[in-house]
């Protein structure tokens, strides 16, 4: 097996039994993203010195007899939407081409004192705004498993990174399914947290009443590495909550005799591809034979959940973006009258058509005689939605679905009809309305493409995703397939 | 039914410059999300609360300490245009 592709805790295992150094890992990993960059297109900014010299310092430690934590010197990728202190942080965005923050995100504090070496900032869909990676302002990112295929998104780049062997791990955003869409598409595992579990301070808001940093791995005992980096209360983030954190590792157990699992039949129904229908039932089979119950269900205002995210996202969209306005930061269009022209020319110079149509849907929906229509019925249908769940969990301890209705769809496919494309997250988007911890694991293929399940469970129960998700990868091997590059 | 000049309007709240086809494309791209976004009002919601915010959280107070910030030459270094201290913007009125 190629070096690269190991996971974080196999790594460490290596490090601390000397068999490689830090500094050999990273590079060993710089020289896969040179080999592959070109056919991917992972990432924006690639930060080798910065990784290495972390490395260094990670070598340092060991050699003089100190115990480094699990993810010391391990190579990540940072989607580009999250503040990097001196390093480049685009949002895949023409208006912040040249942003460069004077502070770190949280999270990106978080994991450099867990030892992380920062490789690079991975692509994206404009401000996380796509379902494809298409939207990003300076390229598109390639599916690891076929070239010609987007690897998902909006989290696109990080999603393919870890697939491909150019990160161990990376960090993501999900405000609709940014992080299990591309893990789903791209073969890798792709969390995301309850909201409120991990720190928003520093991430490039899109609808800050559903944006929530995950990480993306190649196993699950990775993932909970990362969620023990990445979770907790921060200051700094009012929506962050106080809860008991636990060490996510200890839920890494192989059994799931005696849970409940309930799949909601909205979510297996029309419109979801037979080939990958096939792939989720055969993993509902697998659970029944590892002594778990699983039975379907029903969350009834599914239907409901596209028009209600879309109305609410795009609402917060339109808000949180007011502030790209060419005076504090990003580019500035030249040549303007005044103040006001120059708002608008630098807004539309700076946007790319999916923003627009996004802002301007938002502020439709907010505006006078459109409010109570739209917007305020969204926030009361997402009440419904939520309260669906909540009846759900009253009887089940997770819910498995499809992540997706369709495997990775070819570059090009969708990019005329914007509600096709919103059409593809139709399995995420309620997650993130309920506030409620989702993950996508790889369970299976169909057509050569992988296929994710997506567990979704109660608020701050992330740790029985982790261990349903253990137990399915202890007894299946499709966490061990990589893509031919 | 959304028209151009709906567009128009919105684009203007939103500080946006369209031209020409861009107006056209949105016209007809708003109309069918919106269209399809219709069925919505065939749930009644008469009697239910909305939801802005998954959290019960409201007012989240912390003591008031004075914390290290961003200086003056950091927070100024990304602005396309300065003088001295200040944020340089074309003349206003």
């Amino acid at each position: 097996m190629q070096f690269f592709l190991l996971t974080a805790h196999e790594m460490h295992d290596q490090l601390i039994k000397k068999e490689i150094s830090a500094e050999e890992l990273n590079k060993a990993v710089f020289a896969r993203i040179d080999a592959v960059e070109e056919q991917i297109g992972a990432y924006i900014t690639r930060t080798e010195e910065n990784a290495l010299a972390q490395a260094r310092a990670v070598d340092r430690q060991i050699r003089n007899g100190e115990k480094i934590t699990p993810l010391s010197g391990i190579p990540m990728a940072i989607k580009d939407n999250i503040c990097t202190d001196g390093i480049k942080t685009t949002a895949g965005s023409k208006i912040l081409s040249n942003f460069i923050p004077p502070y770190s995100a949280t999270v990106v504090k978080r994991l450099e004192a867990a030892g992380a070496a920062i490789a690079g900032k991975a692509n994206l869909d404009e401000f996380a705004m796509g379902s494809s990676n298409e939207n990003s302002a300076f390229f598109t990112t390639r599916n690891p498993w076929d070239t010609s295929r987007v690897p998902g998104g909006s989290s696109g780049g990080s999603a393919a990174a870890v697939a491909a062997g150019a990160a161990v791990c990376a960090l993501g955003s999900d405000t609709g399914g940014s992080i299990r869409q591309p893990a789903s598409f791209c073969g890798v595992v792709g969390m995301k947290p309850t909201y409120g579990a991990v720190s928003r301070y520093g991430l490039i808001a899109y609808a800050s009443s559903l944006d929530q940093i995950g990480p993306f791995t190649r196993d699950v005992t990775d993932c909970a590495l990362m969620l023990n980096a990445i979770c907790g209360h921060d200051p700094l983030d009012s929506t962050s909550v106080k809860y008991r954190t636990a060490d996510y590792t200890s839920f890494l157990k192989d059994d799931v005799r005696g849970l409940k699992f309930g799949v909601p039949e909205e979510y297996m129904a029309e419109g979801i591809d037979p080939a990958v229908r096939g792939v989720i039932i055969k993993a509902m089979e697998k659970f029944e034979s590892l002594g778990a119950v699983v039975e379907y269900t029903t969350l009834p205002h599914t239907e409901y959940a596209l028009p209600t995210y879309y109305l609410i996202a795009q609402a917060e969209a339109s808000s949180n973006l007011a502030r790209y306005d060419g005076v504090r930061y990003g580019i500035r269009a030249e040549g303007t009258d005044d103040l006001i022209d120059m708002f608008m020319r630098t807004r539309s110079q700076g946007f790319g058509d999916e923003v627009k149509r996004r802002i301007m849907l938002g502020t439709y929906a907010l505006s006078s005689g459109y409010y109570d229509a739209y917007y305020l019925k969204a926030l009361k249908v997402r009440t419904l939605i939520k309260e669906d769940f909540d009846r759900a969990f009253k009887k089940y301890d997770l819910l498995l679905s499809p992540v997706s209705p369709t495997t990775a769809f070819r570059i090009g496919e969708k990019m005329d009809n914007p509600l096709q494309m919103y059409l593809s997250d139709i399995c995420t988007i309620s997650v993130n309305l309920a506030g409620i911890p989702g993950l996508s694991i790889p369970c299976g293929f169909a057509g050569g493409l992988p296929v994710g399940l997506q567990l979704m469970g109660r608020p701050f129960d992330e740790g029985t995703l982790l261990r349903t998700a253990y137990t399915f990868e202890q007894n299946t091997d499709y966490h061990k397939q990589f893509p031919e590059l | 039914m959304i028209t151009k000049k709906d567009v128009e309007h919105v684009a203007l709240l939103s500080r946006l410059k369209l031209t020409g086809p861009e107006k056209d494309m949105y016209t007809r791209q708003l109309n069918e999300i919106l269209d399809y976004f219709q069925f919505l009002s065939r749930l009644d919601t008469e009697n239910v609360q909305p939801t802005a915010h998954v959290l019960p959280l409201q007012n989240v107070f912390r003591e008031d300490w004075v914390g290290q910030h961003i200086s003056r030459e950091d927070a100024l270094a990304n602005c396309p245009d300065r003088e001295e201290n200040y944020f340089k913007v074309p003349k206003i009125v």
